[in-house]
């Protein structure tokens, strides 16, 4: 885990103090709401439908139990007993009060948290894979170069008021678990022929309003030329990025508008200009900070264990409701003997990603206890235990159920994003997460789910599409029809490494409809598919839209 | 022919909470949409702006929304944002204004508090 230094310290409680004071100001009417809105904005402080919310960033989704307890004790002390853990690997509070944000912010100060650039056209908190550190199919922990980007994009004084948002996500595994094709910039670490590190950068990918499959801007970029070469990109866009419509502001329309061959050539250009400089680009990173980051993400010191766990095997013959979970919501860890844990933030009828004070201890409890002390937020909305004995997985399940957070359900059919939609967010067209709760429900029987298989549904409660319901295999998208609700359904997206967005499959419908219409595309694709293994996502390739669009609109 | 006049009410964010509130007929804010003044012309729309404008000490944000009118000429929501702005998260019914206990989440900027 990455630890502040004393400048990272220093300024996160300067801009804390800074806060406080801006926000007694605004509260004792020195300030006007004009004056108030930026500055609360950059310090992740919106006015949704019912009360603020406070968005807090964790980086990269990465946090240890420490600052777990912290998150729960603000749920308790200053909300509503519950947060809401979002796509962009952060956690929102739904209930701060204007009077309690300084105290709030110094708590999260307390254990090297904030939500800074958490909104604002700025860089926004970096992502990255949930599994970094852990998965078995990674070629390098993208988290100390996640941690170089948070360093180098901090109060960036030349990229605070960018055209539009920025967010970049980092993946160390060719298996994209961070969405890297939907980002203003995706890195992908690989090694070149001699096995040099280094990565292909992706650049104007987007979901929203016009979704766009980031493109190819370098192949392979050596790793010690990453920051001049984000600079370049950065440079390049905020001087051509379009400000005069805030709809065509993201870097993916001046992608779009300008042609990769063209934006490579400008940023190629900057790029070698800051490289010709004299002592060599001013943002290159001293080597030693950078030895000083990679020390703080050395693996844990994993114990020398057999790769099967006859306890485990023993506890799963014993009790098939482990089995079931043992088998769908962990995953293959790189050290022999341990596994990663997802834990699915996705109850039956829950809202997904919503946490109670109680829980977020317990999880804080088995990340101290089981994983390392090191727990992630992923941007499916769930929590992960990245390094976890096999041999203690029965303890872990006995735990979540406890909790009520032993949900079997990871990567199937019920592991639905939601983001908040109309029952919170003051942009929403229409609600989500009720249509996810539904959802749940039909599809709550562990066998029907299990024999659906891998299958993601994704559901957007307007346009902004923070539920990312453009890249699920179902997408979701809520909007106003003649002052009512109504629903937009998608098909064939696809987040991973073969992104695709999904296409419309119709008409709108209503709020009830949705549910007996996505049973129906289910049943349609359990007939058709050519094995069990196939995925929905599989035969809908193989068969095209058409069977899915009239099995959704049969009724 | 001129489009008719839809009734309107004022409402807006408590400055403090960021709970929702509606302009009285007395110029300050009530949590009940009940309670807000309405305007049946255009012009009693902006005069009640005119009222709810220069209060960014209490509030933030305020707004004419539509409103229709019962049998007793109470004022009820007539989309469903506004709807649900008046009890809260529609899962959690135990939060908001829905709540059993709305009043636990005093004292409002908007009504002198704080
Ligand atoms: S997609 Fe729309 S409704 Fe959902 S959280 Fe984002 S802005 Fe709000």
């Amino acid at each position: 885990m990455y630890r502040y230094d004393e400048f990272d310290h220093d300024y996160v409680r300067a801009r804390v103090a800074e806060f406080r004071d801006q926000t007694q100001r605004r509260i004792d009417g020195a300030l006007t709401e004009d004056e108030y809105k930026p500055l609360r904005l950059q310090n992740g402080l919106y006015l949704q439908l019912h009360a603020y919310m406070l968005r807090v960033a964790v980086p990269y989704g990465t946090l240890d139990s420490r600052q777990m307890r912290t998150l729960a004790m603000i749920a308790e002390r200053w909300d509503e007993g519950y947060g809401h853990f979002t796509t962009r690997q952060n956690i929102q509070y739904n209930w701060t009060k204007l009077t309690d944000v300084g105290d709030i912010l110094d708590a999260l100060a307390d254990v090297e948290m904030h939500a800074i650039q958490t909104s604002g056209n700025c860089i926004r908190n970096v992502t990255a894979d949930h599994f970094a550190g852990a998965a078995v199919d990674e070629i390098e922990d993208p988290r100390p170069t996640a941690e170089l980007i948070r360093q180098w994009s901090t109060a960036h004084p030349e990229f605070a008021y960018l055209p539009r948002k920025f967010k970049v996500a980092v993946t160390g595994s060719p298996n994209d678990r961070a969405v890297t094709k939907a980002h203003d910039i995706g890195l992908r670490m690989l090694r070149d022929a001699q096995g040099n590190p280094g990565y292909e950068v992706i650049v104007g990918g987007g979901l929203g309003r016009t979704p766009m499959i980031g493109k190819v801007i370098r192949d392979f970029l050596p790793k010690a030329d990453l920051l001049p070469y984000l600079e370049a990109i950065l440079r390049v866009y905020n001087l051509n990025g379009r400000r005069d419509n805030k709809y065509k502001a993201r870097i993916k329309i001046l992608v779009h508008e300008t042609g990769i061959e063209e934006m490579r050539a400008q940023v190629e250009a900057e790029f070698e200009r800051q490289m010709r400089e004299e002592g060599g680009p001013l943002v290159q990173p001293d080597p030693e900070q950078v030895r000083r980051i990679e020390a703080y993400f050395a693996a844990p010191d994993f114990a020398d264990l057999p790769a099967t766990s006859e306890t485990l095997d023993a506890a799963m013959a014993a009790d098939p409701a482990l089995a079931a979970w043992v088998a769908n919501n962990t995953s293959a860890h790189r050290a022999p003997g341990y596994t990663i844990v997802t834990v699915a933030i996705k109850g039956t009828g829950e809202a997904p990603g919503d946490a109670t004070t109680a829980q977020m201890n317990a999880l804080a409890d088995l990340g101290e206890r089981y994983s390392h002390d090191e727990l992630r937020i992923s941007h499916e909305q769930n929590v992960i235990l990245p390094h976890v004995k096999r041999d203690d997985l029965p303890a872990v399940f006995a735990a979540l159920q406890q909790a009520e957070l032993a949900a079997a359900n990871a990567g199937l059919i019920t592991d639905i994003i939601a983001c908040p939609g109309l029952d919170y967010c003051a942009l929403a067209t229409a609600r989500s997460i009720p249509v996810a709760q539904d959802l749940s429900e039909r599809f709550a029987e562990p066998a029907r789910a299990k024999a659906i298989g891998s299958f993601t549904i994704k559901i957007s409660g307007c346009i902004n599409a923070c539920g990312h319901h453009h890249v699920g295999h179902v997408g979701i998208l809520g909007l106003e029809k003649s002052g009512i609700e109504s629903y937009q359904i998608t098909l064939g997206g696809d987040h991973t490494e073969t992104m695709a967005v999904g296409e419309r499959a119709g008409p709108g419908m209503s709020a009830d409809e949705v549910g007996p219409a996505i049973e129906r595309l289910v049943d349609a694709y359990l007939e058709r598919r050519a094995n069990d293994d196939e995925r929905f996502i599989d035969t809908y390739r193989r068969l095209g839209a058409d069977p899915f669009k009239h099995a959704l609109y049969a009724a | 022919m001129a489009k008719e006049f839809k009734p309107k009410i004022v409402s807006a964010n408590d400055l403090n909470i960021g709970d929702v509130v509606y302009m009285n007929s007395g110029g300050g804010w009530t949590r009940k949409l009940a309670e807000a003044a309405i305007a049946h012309t255009p012009e009693e729309g902006e005069t009640l702006m005119g009222r709810a404008e220069p209060q960014q000490a209490k509030v933030v944000g305020p707004y004419l929304a539509d409103v229709a009118l019962d049998d007793d000429g109470r004022p009820f929501p007539t989309h469903f944002r506004e709807k649900f702005r008046t009890r809260g998260p529609s899962t959690r019914p135990d939060l908001g204004k829905q709540a059993a206990n709305p009043e636990r989440r005093e004292p409002l900027a908007a009504s002198g508090g704080i």
